[in-house]
């Protein structure tokens, strides 16, 4: 068994109604969705772990490669696009992965991207 | 009435800080404190002229408004308690450590100023935070302080606050061997806002007493709550020293240096004051930043004249500082004050090897040197760099006047080039 991280590309701003979906009722939609995805992962044996972000502007950057740690305000500025949530599954191989992340991006109305993890801690 | 309105606002914005400060610890949410002390403001200001006819506020002011106020915060968590019983909980900060040992804090401001200073905030919020919640600045005051739109100003402050709460910044002090770096930051946001008070930026005013008065209060605060924090007494002192010279820098628009400034107009109470702290950081012997700071702001305002001052003390307490930052702002000052004890040349060569180009001090520095050694038309080009890059009105003003008084028949034959 392999654990993949599945993450949701793009993520919403403070600004944005109902958190970037169209309406008040697309977004429930999409959460009710989502949360019955998660509940076959479960029922399935390939739910690690999960969750929702909150908006960039939330972020603190830390680099503490330093002498003493840096801490910056605000998102990693050299990421080309943030990630608003994701999951970490465990499934035997990609291709199983690939056709989870279809549900999920479906249920999420969102891109999602796969990696497998290198090694867990 | 106008005067009593007057005498309830002066006793609102010096217990804003530590109101604030309280409600936030007892309610966990900035919002709601801040609202809860609009509120007592208002019932103050119409009931404190009939109910203390004589002397127009009640015997301990803060504790009435922190009563009102508490009160007025409970009305409005019951009413969102109705509305929503979920609403409480998802408001409050996060804060899961147990209350600090007895003793170690005595007032809740010093948790709201490392609240409103958290490095996970942007710069520009810390200082409106801090102006805001502690100094009890109302928003178009801080907006006008920084020459920006109260809109623009309002943005900043409520996004800070949705950091603080969205990614749970704590309300509590930092820990022990966290509290140096996390004092730092707090003294540098004191020292910005003195600095946009003592050279202020833009067309206006060019000097903001409001922003170098409330940097000193609040640095008197901090030193208060931190009495033994050497850099923060440091800090004190000086500001204080800087703020002694503040009626004799400008005169008619135009900035006067500290050679040339009437020292009669130096107010003495100030100078003794901060003398008072340099000698405390003195004894201590931990030297640090603001402390050397501070005492090289004690050797000019002790000299009777400019002539008297002591360079070579000034010249060894800028090495000291360059030990302890070495960046090229500070080498800048301190080959201004060799100058004085090695001549310009010496500081000159100093001065050309900073790369400082995009600052003004640089450009200026350069140009007295270079008046000084005789080399007029390189002077100045360098006033000419130094005005395109000064956004300080008054020392436009001195700048373009120093420019015009370079020597016309030195112009365009320098020896040295």
């Amino acid at each position: 068994m392999t654990h993949y991280l599945m993450s949701v590309m793009g993520a919403p701003g403070t600004e944005e109604e109902f958190y970037g979906y169209g309406s008040k009722e697309e977004m429930e939609q999409s959460f009710a969705e989502t949360g019955a995805f998660n509940d076959q992962l479960k029922a399935d044996g390939q739910w690690v772990f999960a969750g929702g972000l909150a908006p960039v502007d939330k972020a603190t950057v830390v680099d503490g490669q330093g002498e003493t740690p840096v801490v910056t305000d605000g998102p990693y500025l050299e990421t080309k696009e943030h990630i608003g949530g994701f999951w970490v599954i465990d499934v035997p191989d990609l291709e199983t992965a690939q056709a989870l992340a279809a549900k999920a991006s479906k249920a999420c109305r969102g891109t999602i991207e796969i990696r497998p993890f290198d090694g867990l801690a | 009435m106008a005067l009593a309105s007057t005498a309830v606002e002066r006793v609102f914005r010096e217990e804003y800080g530590r109101l604030i400060a309280t409600l936030v610890r007892r309610f966990g949410d900035i919002d709601i404190a801040e609202e809860a002390a609009g509120e007592a403001l208002v019932v103050a200001l119409e009931k404190w002229p009939e109910l203390f006819p004589d002397t127009g506020q009640p015997p301990n002011p803060g504790a009435w408004l922190t009563t009102t106020a508490g009160n007025k915060a409970i009305d409005r968590i019951r009413r969102d308690k109705v509305r929503d019983a979920k609403h409480e909980a998802a408001e409050m900060i996060y804060d899961d450590t147990p209350h600090e040992p007895t003793g170690a804090i005595t007032d809740d401001r010093l948790r709201l100023v490392f609240t409103c200073c958290h490095p996970a905030l942007a710069p520009e919020a810390r200082i409106a935070l801090t102006l805001r919640l502690l100094g009890g600045l109302t928003v178009a005051e801080i907006a006008n302080a920084f020459l920006v739109q109260e809109t623009t100003m309002a943005q900043r402050i409520t996004r800070a606050k949705a950091k603080i709460k969205g990614a749970k910044i704590p309300y509590r002090m930092p820990e022990a061997e966290d509290l140096p770096a996390r004092v730092s930051t707090v003294l540098a946001v004191l020292l910005l806002i003195f600095n946009e008070g003592y050279l202020s930026t833009g067309d206006g005013e060019p000097i903001r007493a409001e922003l170098t008065g409330e940097a000193i209060r609040l640095a008197r605060t901090l030193h208060e709550l931190l009495p033994t924090d050497l850099e923060a007494t440091g800090l004190l002192a000086m500001l204080l020293l800087t703020e002694a010279r503040r009626g004799a820098r400008v005169r008619g628009g135009e900035l006067v240096p500290l050679a040339d400034q009437d020292r009669g107009g130096w107010d003495r109470d100030l100078i003794r004051e901060g003398h008072a702290l340099v000698r405390q950081c003195l004894a201590a012997n931990r030297p640090g930043r603001y402390q050397v700071l501070a005492a090289i702001n004690a050797v000019h305002t002790d000299a009777p004249t400019a002539a008297a001052t002591d360079w070579s003390q000034v010249v060894a307490l800028y090495d000291q500082l360059v030990r302890i930052d070495p960046s090229p702002i500070v080498a800048l000052n301190r080959a201004v004050a060799l100058a004085e004890l090695d001549g310009p040349e010496v500081a000159l060569a100093e001065v050309d090897r900073l790369p400082l180009e995009s600052y003004h001090a640089w450009h200026a520095t350069r140009a007295e040197l270079l008046r000084r050694l005789g080399r007029s038309a390189d002077a100045g080009a360098a006033y000419d760099a130094a005005l395109a890059v000064c956004d300080n009105t008054a020392e436009r003003a001195y700048l373009a006047r120093r420019r015009t008084q370079l020597s016309p028949k030195c112009e365009g034959s320098s020896p040295e080039v």
